[in-house]
């Protein structure tokens, strides 16, 4: 088995370029993105469940509020948690990444272009 | 209603769920489909409203600026790089760009990633159907140049198999291209591949090619165009990327394509086939991932497996020449240094004429052309706003090419 977690976070190859002057701006920005992303589909899932609780008019609000999840229930709610935790993290998780790399996983592209315009 | 108002403000990307699937194409959740229709509409606003305003602050200030300082123009698109990273306009845009193509990543890995070992099976499976069409060599080495960075971003990129017989980033690579090119590839993606066997169809009546080869042809999104516009031609599909043959075969076996071989080998030394035995050799989207003395052996091998009055076309965005603005050069090169395309710049800069004039090629029987997407996902139904330019990054193509007589 894969960790499928933490891979689908990884780190590409290559040193990764910082756009803002403070990197610490560029990595907030980036975890915001993420989250600003993750509530985009939680919005078109929402969206699809009323249109569809709508049009067969199975549900009433306050279930929703009542609702206490088993067991099972609980335990797939807490991977989605770590799933969509790691997912937010990436940035800090691919700096980790690079600190950890062989330096020639992380060569900058000015420098990989110099050498393949030259070989 | 006056005019203005029954032009829409924006085009809309295509929705997610118009993605065509196929046996081994990825089980893609409400949320997956959700996440990627975010990220489709996100590359959308970039280079709708923020990637326009570049060239509003290169005009209005960066350029301004640089010649106030230095009493002159800028003479290179380093220089213009290099005082385009101090603007923050250019700094938010290009911040946020990258940060889309990560996040593009991520979704498509971990949907691709939560299901590798089904994925695994089910290309096993299909290419069990057909074992003579799929050659592969698992001795081969993984080019220098595709080793050393992982291209476009992809963790792991063409070659990496996280356990035997994983396909996860050939998986992720079909199911992502959708959102990065806002559809404009159409649900297949094989907009390129289409225009191109359109193109020849067209242009060249009466060439009949027996035997087409692909290179670089990646999961085969473009190559099956190719077998399928000549039904009676054997096409063969080249890569050095072994997991992504193995997902490409088993994608054409489930689309009932037959027509069409996959082959794991480094276009670099075309050795085991011979002098003269194909009538078209086409590469598309590949020699920029490649390098400068890459591209002079694949050249050299083009011309030889060519037969006489064969063909030869390659797809890329526009060379860089003398003439293109350096601001417009700098832009189409963003993806060099910010998405791993390393080569792309100095490939833009190589004079393709006299690349394919160096390995035998008569001047007189040079071709270019420019060719755009066939799209199965627009709407014609409804208006279209104007489309801005997304320098580098549209579906829209410049072909190169050459006829061996
Ligand atoms: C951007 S992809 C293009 C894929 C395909 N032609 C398409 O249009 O979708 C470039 C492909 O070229 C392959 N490649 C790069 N260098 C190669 C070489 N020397 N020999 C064979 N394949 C190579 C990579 O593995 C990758 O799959």
């Amino acid at each position: 088995m894969i960790n499928d977690i933490l891979l689908s976070s990884n780190k590409a190859k290559g040193k990764r370029p910082y756009f803002l002057e403070d990197k610490t701006v560029e990595r907030v920005l980036n975890i915001t993105m993420a989250v600003a992303g993750e509530l985009a589909v939680m919005h078109e899932r929402l969206d699809t469940i009323e249109r569809l609780l709508e049009k067969k008019n199975i549900l009433q609000r306050s279930e929703i509020e009542s609702f206490i999840p088993n067991s099972e229930e609980a335990e797939e709610r807490q991977r989605w948690h770590a799933t969509y935790i790691a997912r937010v993290l990436r940035t800090v998780q691919q700096e980790l990444e690079a600190l950890q790399q062989d330096p020639s996983h992380n060569r900058s592209m000015e420098e990989i272009a110099e050498e393949l315009g030259r070989i | 209603m006056d005019a203005k108002s029954q032009t829409p403000a924006v085009n809309l990307p295509p929705v997610y769920s118009l993605i065509a699937r196929h046996e081994v194409f990825p089980e893609v959740s409400h949320d997956e489909t959700a996440r990627y229709n975010f990220l489709a509409n996100l590359n959308r606003h970039l280079a709708t409203y923020i990637s326009p305003g570049n060239k509003i602050a290169f005009d209005k200030r960066v350029q301004p600026n640089f010649v106030a300082e230095h009493g002159r123009d800028f003479q290179t698109r380093d220089e213009v790089k290099e005082a385009m990273k101090q603007d923050p306009h250019y700094q938010s845009w290009a911040a946020l760009r990258r940060s889309t193509m990560e996040m593009r990543q991520q979704g498509g890995r971990s949907m691709t990633l939560r299901q590798a070992e089904d994925l695994a099976k089910k290309v096993a499976n299909l290419n069990a159907k057909s074992p003579e069409t799929l050659i592969l060599d698992p001795n081969l080495k993984t080019p220098y140049y595709l080793s050393i960075m992982d291209n476009h971003c992809m963790p792991g990129s063409y070659h990496t198999e996280l356990f035997e017989g994983d396909v996860s980033n050939a998986a992720n690579y079909d199911s992502g291209l959708f959102v990065t090119s806002g559809g404009m590839l159409g649900k297949y993606t094989d907009g390129g591949g289409k225009a191109i066997a359109s193109w020849v169809l067209s242009n060249a009546p009466d060439f009949k090619p027996k035997r087409i080869l692909d290179i670089g042809c990646g999961i085969g999104h473009n190559t099956l165009p190719l077998a399928t516009a000549f039904p009676d031609a054997e096409v063969i599909g080249l890569d050095t990327g072994g997991p992504m043959l193995k997902y490409g075969h088993a994608r054409a076996v489930a689309l009932g394509i037959k027509n069409v071989k996959f082959m794991q080998i480094n276009a670099e030394n075309l050795s085991m086939f011979e002098n003269e035995s194909f009538d078209w050799v086409q590469t598309t989207m590949f020699l920029h991932e490649t390098s400068s003395k890459a591209m002079v052996n694949i050249g050299n091998e083009i011309f030889r497996i060519l037969k006489p009055n064969g063909l030869s076309l390659h797809i890329e965005q526009p060379q860089y020449t003398a003439e293109m603005p350096l601001y417009e050069q700098f832009i189409r090169d963003w993806d060099a240094f910010y998405n791993n395309e390393p080569f792309w710049g100095a490939m833009h800069d190589v004079d393709m004429n006299d690349w394919m004039i160096s390995t035998g090629f008569k001047r007189e029987n040079l071709l270019q052309f420019g060719a755009r997407s066939i799209n199965d996902n627009e709407d014609h139904t409804k208006p279209k706003a104007p489309e801005v330019e997304d320098h580098g990054r549209s579906a829209i193509w410049n072909v190169f090419g050459a006829w061996k007589k």
